[in-house]
């Protein structure tokens, strides 16, 4: 459980995996905004598909990602989010902040990957 | 009121890693009444709402006790009453208004109570400055219905 994050170039990819509440949100929240800064992230790409369970925590998440995103002038993408989350979602709105797709593909990187796992 | 043909009662503290707690305790025992994936979707996601302000508003800064009571009745109707001795709400309607949070910097994102009544039946707030607040959820469970 935690979250995954590959940074290829200024776009980022963070994995979440397992229930999304406000306990385990915290951590997430923590370890994406460091991430973020370290690579100066113009795309910063969440990736629900390993999403076990989310309430409006995750809706909290997802919303300061868009504020931090927004600050720098980046842009937010929620990807692979799976069907007993989207209900969650919608009653938010979260398609007005964030593009969202079913799939995506980060770009190729002939440089370093930095990948760091979490668990919680 | 008829009486419930069955029931569970679990006290705990209000402790972040217990929101996990009271969604297994929840699903695991609705398992019984054999509700569709969907409902207990719902019902885990409302009780996760409802436990969380217990933690996040109810005891703010300290460590108190939360209730968390089902009752199921004939003809799948569930019952679910979660309830704290913490602050209480001062303005209940004022707090159920979406996006409203009295926490923003927290990443709170005001949502709580509009969760639990898309996802619900029913929802019954009750609260008192300084001794607490009781959320009372509902929802019927489907009667695999034909159409």
């Amino acid at each position: 459980m935690g979250v995954q994050i590959i940074a290829a170039g200024r776009v980022l990819c963070a994995k979440l995996t397992g229930d999304i509440d406000h306990h385990t949100a915290r951590q997430m929240r923590c370890e994406i905004d460091i991430a973020v800064r370290e690579n100066d992230a113009q795309e910063l790409i969440l990736d629900f598909s390993g999403v076990t369970f989310m309430d409006s925590s995750g809706i909290g998440l997802v919303m300061g990602r868009y504020k931090l995103m927004n600050e720098r002038q980046g842009r937010l993408v929620i990807a692979k989010t799976p069907g007993y989350i989207g209900k969650v979602m919608r009653v938010a709105g979260i398609s007005r902040l964030a593009k969202v797709v079913n799939d995506y593909e980060l770009p190729k990187q002939t440089g370093e990957v930095m990948k760091i796992e979490t668990t919680n | 009121m008829k009486r419930p043909i069955n029931e569970m009662k679990v006290v705990f503290p209000s402790l972040s890693e217990n929101e996990r707690f009271a969604r297994i305790a929840v699903s695991g025992f609705l398992s019984f009444a054999d509700p569709k994936i969907d409902e207990l979707a719902d019902i885990k996601t409302a009780v996760s709402e409802a436990v969380t302000n217990c933690i996040v508003h109810g005891y703010p800064d300290t460590i108190g006790k939360i209730e968390l009571a089902v009752r199921v009745f004939e003809q799948g109707r569930v019952r679910v009453r979660i309830s704290d001795k913490g602050c209480g709400i001062e303005d209940i309607e004022k707090a159920m208004q979406p996006l409203f949070t009295t926490k923003p910097d927290e990443d709170r994102a005001g949502l709580g109570f509009a969760v639990m009544e898309s996802f619900m039946d029913k929802i019954k707030v009750t609260s008192r400055l300084g001794k607490g607040t009781t959320v009372v959820l509902e929802k019927t469970l489907g009667t695999r219905d034909r159409l």
